[in-house]
C-alpha cells in the first residue's frame, strides 16, 4: 500500500474519469435544483394562468372592473374591482402605521440602545415574526378588536368630517382600519430588520465625522445614515408591503367581506384577493374554483412586481438581502 | 490674548457651557418622566382620564413635548430636536414590543384554560361544537407529519441549490436563480397552496392530502432553507478548500466532507427557522387538505387536520368552548414554534465550529 502512495502518480488516472464522473453528476444534481427553483417560480404563472382561463372566458362582465362576485351563478358575473381595492388600502394603512415605526425600531437597535443588549433587542423584535399569522388573526378579532372599539370611535367622533372616516352607521368593527392595524404589526419585524441591517453597514467614520462636526445625534442620523440607508429603506417598505398584499389568514378572520368599494375604512366591510380564496374555496363550483385561481394570478402577479422592484433596488448592495431575517 | 488665557479661574462648567453652549443637567429626562407619570396618574385618579391606556399616551405625550420645551428654552432648538426624536425613536421601540406581549398573554392565559392532558390525547371525533372537551392530538399528528415531509423534500433541494450558487455560481444562471430565490420569499402563502392545488390536483390528480400541504410547505421552505444555508456555506474558510484541494481531493468530496460538515449547526439552525416560519401556515393548508375532527395518520390519503387549520376551524365555530379549543390550539402551536426557535439556538451554540 505504502509503495503505491510512493510512485508517481499516472497522469492519466489523475484525470480519471472517476473522479470526473463523480464532479459532474455532483455539479449536474446541484444546478439541476438550481434551475428546479427557478421552473418552479415559472410554473407558478404558468399554472394558475392555464386553470384561469375557462372562468375568464365565462365572465360576462369586466374581470377588472366588476365589483360582485358570482363565479358560480348563470351567467357568471365577477371581478376583481372591490378585491384589489381592498388589498390595496388594507395594505397602504398599514404601510403608513408600520413604516415609521419600523423604522424608529431599527434606529434604535442600530444607533441609539446599548451595544451590547442591541442584539438581544433585535431577537426580541424578530420573535414577532415567528408568530403564525392565524393567531394574529385570532387575537385581533377576540382580543384587538373589541379593545380598539373605543379608539375608532374616538376617530369617528372627531376626525369624522373627513370622508375616509366617516361612519354614519357608527358600527366600528370588521374594518380595514382594524385589519391594517393587525396586518401593521405584523410587517413591523420585516421591515425593521432589513431597515436595521442597512443602518448597520453605514461607515462608522461618517458617523464619526458627523460628529466630531458638532452634529447632534439626530442630525447625524438625518444627514449620515438617511442618506445612505435610503435605497434599503425603500426596500425593505417594498418587502413589508408585499408581505401585506398577500397576508390571508388574519385578514380573512377581521374583514367582513363585502364586495364593493368603500372609502370609509372605520366601517365594517373590505376584502381581499387572499382573504376572498381563502373564504370562498370549499364552496365554490368548478367555475368559481377558476375565477379564485385568476384572481390569485392577480395577486402573484402584484406581489411578484412588488418584490422584484425590492430587490432591484438592493441588488446594487448585494448584503441588503434580507432574505435570512 | 484670549479670555481663556487670561483668566485662569474658569471651572469646567463654564468651559463646556462656552465650547458646547448650555446643557440641560443629566437628570432632565428623568425629572421630566417623572412629572409626566405623576400628572397622568393625578388626572386618572381623579376621574378625567378613561383608563390606564390613556394615562400612559397622555404621560408619553407629555414627556415628549415638555423635555423639548424646556430643552428648547435652555439649549436651543437643535438640541430640543434631537430629545425629541430620541423620544421617539424610544417609543417606536416599545410600540413594537407592547402586541408582542399582548399577543403572548393573551395566547398563554387564555390558552391555559383548556390546555389539560386529555387535550393532547383526544381527537374532535364526536365532540360538538358546542360541548367543551375534545383535543388536538389529529391536528398535532398532522402537523408533525405534513411539517416532517416538507423538510424531507425541502431541505436537500435547498442544500443543492445553496452550493450550486456557492460552490459553482459565477454566471449568468446563478445569478438569476439568486434574484429568483429572493423574489420567492415574498410569494404568498396561499399562492403556494394555489399553485400545488392547479398543478398538481387538478392537472396530475393528485389527491388533496396531507402530503399534498407537505408540497405547498416545500415550495414556502425552499428559499428561506436556500439562502441561509448559503449564507453558512458562504462562511466556511477558502482555506479548508484549498488545503482539500491540495490533497488531490475532488471538489464534489471537498464539498461533501469538508465543506457541508462545517457549515452544518449554521445549516440545521437555519433549517428549524424554516420549519418554525411554515408550521404555523394556514391558508396553504385550506386549498391542498379536507378539513377533518378525526384522527388520519395516513399523509397520503383522506382529509388530515393540522394545528393551524384546527384553529381556523374552532375560530370559525364561534361558539364559546370552540373559541377556547382555538386558543388552547394556538398556545400549543405557539409552543411547538418556540420549542424550534429556542433548539435553532441551542444547535447553533453547541455545534458552531471552533474557532480559536
Amino acid at each position: 500500500m505504502s509503495q503505491q502512495t510512493i510512485t508517481k502518480p499516472d497522469p492519466v488516472e489523475i484525470r480519471g474519469s472517476s473522479v470526473r464522473r463523480g464532479d459532474r453528476v455532483f455539479f449536474n444534481l446541484s444546478r439541476g435544483a438550481g434551475i428546479l427553483m427557478l421552473a418552479i417560480t415559472g410554473a407558478i404563472g404558468v399554472f394558475l394562468a392555464w386553470k384561469a382561463i375557462p372562468s375568464l372566458q365565462s365572465d360576462s362582465a369586466n374581470f377588472f372592473t366588476e365589483q360582485q362576485w358570482f363565479p358560480d351563478a348563470v351567467p357568471p358575473v365577477f371581478g376583481i374591482a372591490a378585491l384589489a381595492f381592498g388589498t390595496v388600502v388594507t395594505a397602504l394603512v398599514a404601510m403608513v402605521l408600520a413604516v415609521p415605526v419600523a423604522i424608529g425600531i431599527a434606529l434604535f437597535i442600530s444607533h441609539y440602545a446599548n451595544r451590547r443588549v442591541a442584539s438581544t433587542l433585535g431577537f426580541i423584535v424578530d420573535l414577532l415574526a415567528a408568530v403564525p399569522s392565524i393567531i394574529f388573526g385570532l387575537w385581533g378579532l377576540s382580543v384587538l378588536m373589541p379593545n380598539m372599539q373605543g379608539f375608532v370611535a374616538w376617530i369617528v367622533k372627531y376626525f369624522g368630517w373627513i370622508p375616509l372616516f366617516a361612519n354614519p352607521e357608527q358600527v366600528y368593527t370588521k374594518s380595514i382600519l382594524i385589519a391594517g392595524v393587525v396586518l401593521a404589526i405584523m410587517i413591523l419585524p420585516t421591515i425593521s430588520a432589513v431597515t436595521r441591517e442597512v443602518f448597520l453597514q453605514v461607515p462608522q467614520g461618517h458617523i464619526e465625522a458627523s460628529l466630531a462636526l458638532g452634529a447632534t445625534r439626530w442630525e447625524m442620523v438625518r444627514m449620515v445614515v438617511f442618506p445612505f440607508g435610503k435605497p434599503g429603506m425603500v426596500s425593505a417598505a417594498m418587502l413589508g408591503l408585499g408581505r401585506a398584499l398577500g397576508e390571508t389568514i388574519a385578514v380573512a378572520l377581521i374583514l367582513s367581506a363585502v364586495f364593493e368599494i368603500n372609502w370609509q375604512i372605520t366601517e365594517p366591510g373590505g376584502n381581499t384577493f387572499a382573504a376572498n380564496i381563502a373564504l370562498k374555496w370549499n364552496e365554490a363550483g368548478p367555475n368559481g374554483l377558476s375565477a379564485l385561481i385568476a384572481s390569485g394570478l392577480v395577486l402573484f402577479i402584484i406581489t411578484l412586481v412588488v418584490n422584484m422592484i425590492a430587490r432591484l433596488i438592493v441588488a446594487r448592495r448585494k448584503e441588503y438581502s434580507g432574505a435570512n431575517s | 490674548m484670549s479670555p481663556l488665557a487670561s483668566e485662569n479661574r474658569i471651572t469646567t462648567e463654564e468651559l463646556r457651557d462656552l465650547l458646547a453652549g448650555r446643557r440641560l443637567p443629566k437628570w432632565a429626562p428623568w425629572a421630566v418622566a417623572g412629572g409626566a407619570i405623576a400628572l397622568s396618574l393625578l388626572l386618572t385618579a381623579v376621574g378625567l382620564l378613561g383608563g390606564i391606556a390613556q394615562g400612559a399616551v397622555l404621560a408619553g405625550l407629555l414627556f415628549l413635548f415638555g423635555q423639548a420645551a424646556w430643552s428648547f428654552r435652555v439649549e436651543g432648538r437643535r438640541h430640543a430636536t434631537d430629545r425629541f426624536a430620541t423620544t421617539l425613536i424610544y417609543t417606536a421601540f416599545v410600540v413594537a414590543i407592547v402586541p408582542l406581549v399582548a399577543i403572548l398573554f393573551s395566547v398563554i392565559q387564555k390558552g391555559l384554560e383548556v390546555l389539560r392532558p386529555e387535550f393532547f390525547t383526544d381527537t374532535m371525533r364526536n365532540v360538538s361544537s358546542r360541548g367543551t372537551g375534545g383535543g388536538i392530538l389529529h391536528a398535532l399528528i398532522g402537523t408533525i407529519e405534513q411539517v416532517l415531509m416538507a423538510t424531507i423534500i425541502a431541505v436537500p433541494i435547498g442544500v443543492m441549490v445553496a452550493i450550486f450558487l456557492v460552490e459553482y455560481g459565477k454566471g449568468k444562471l446563478a445569478s438569476t436563480i439568486s434574484f429568483f430565490v429572493d423574489v420567492m420569499t415574498g410569494v404568498p402563502s396561499i399562492v403556494a397552496g394555489l399553485f400545488i392545488f392547479t398543478g398538481l390536483i387538478l392537472t396530475f390528480g393528485l389527491e388533496r392530502s396531507g402530503f399534498a400541504a407537505s408540497l405547498a410547505l416545500v415550495i414556502l421552505m425552499l428559499p428561506v432553507v436556500v439562502r441561509t444555508s448559503e449564507e453558512m456555506l458562504k462562511l466556511v474558510p477558502k482555506d479548508l478548500r484549498e488545503a482539500s484541494y491540495a490533497l488531490g481531493v475532488p471538489k464534489w468530496r471537498t464539498i461533501t466532507s469538508i465543506v457541508l460538515p462545517t457549515a452544518m449547526s449554521g445549516i440545521i439552525t437555519g433549517v428549524m427557522l424554516a420549519v418554525a416560519r411554515v408550521a404555523g401556515e394556514t391558508a396553504p393548508l385550506l386549498l391542498t387538505t379536507f378539513l377533518t375532527q378525526s384522527l388520519n395518520w395516513n399523509l397520503f390519503s383522506g382529509p388530515q387536520a393540522a394545528l393551524p387549520t384546527f384553529i381556523w376551524d374552532q375560530i370559525s365555530s364561534g361558539t364559546d368552548p370552540s373559541v377556547s379549543r382555538a386558543w388552547g390550539g394556538a398556545l400549543v402551536l405557539i409552543l411547538f414554534v418556540a420549542v424550534l426557535y429556542i433548539g435553532a439556538r441551542i444547535v447553533a451554540r453547541i455545534f458552531a465550529p471552533k474557532t480559536r
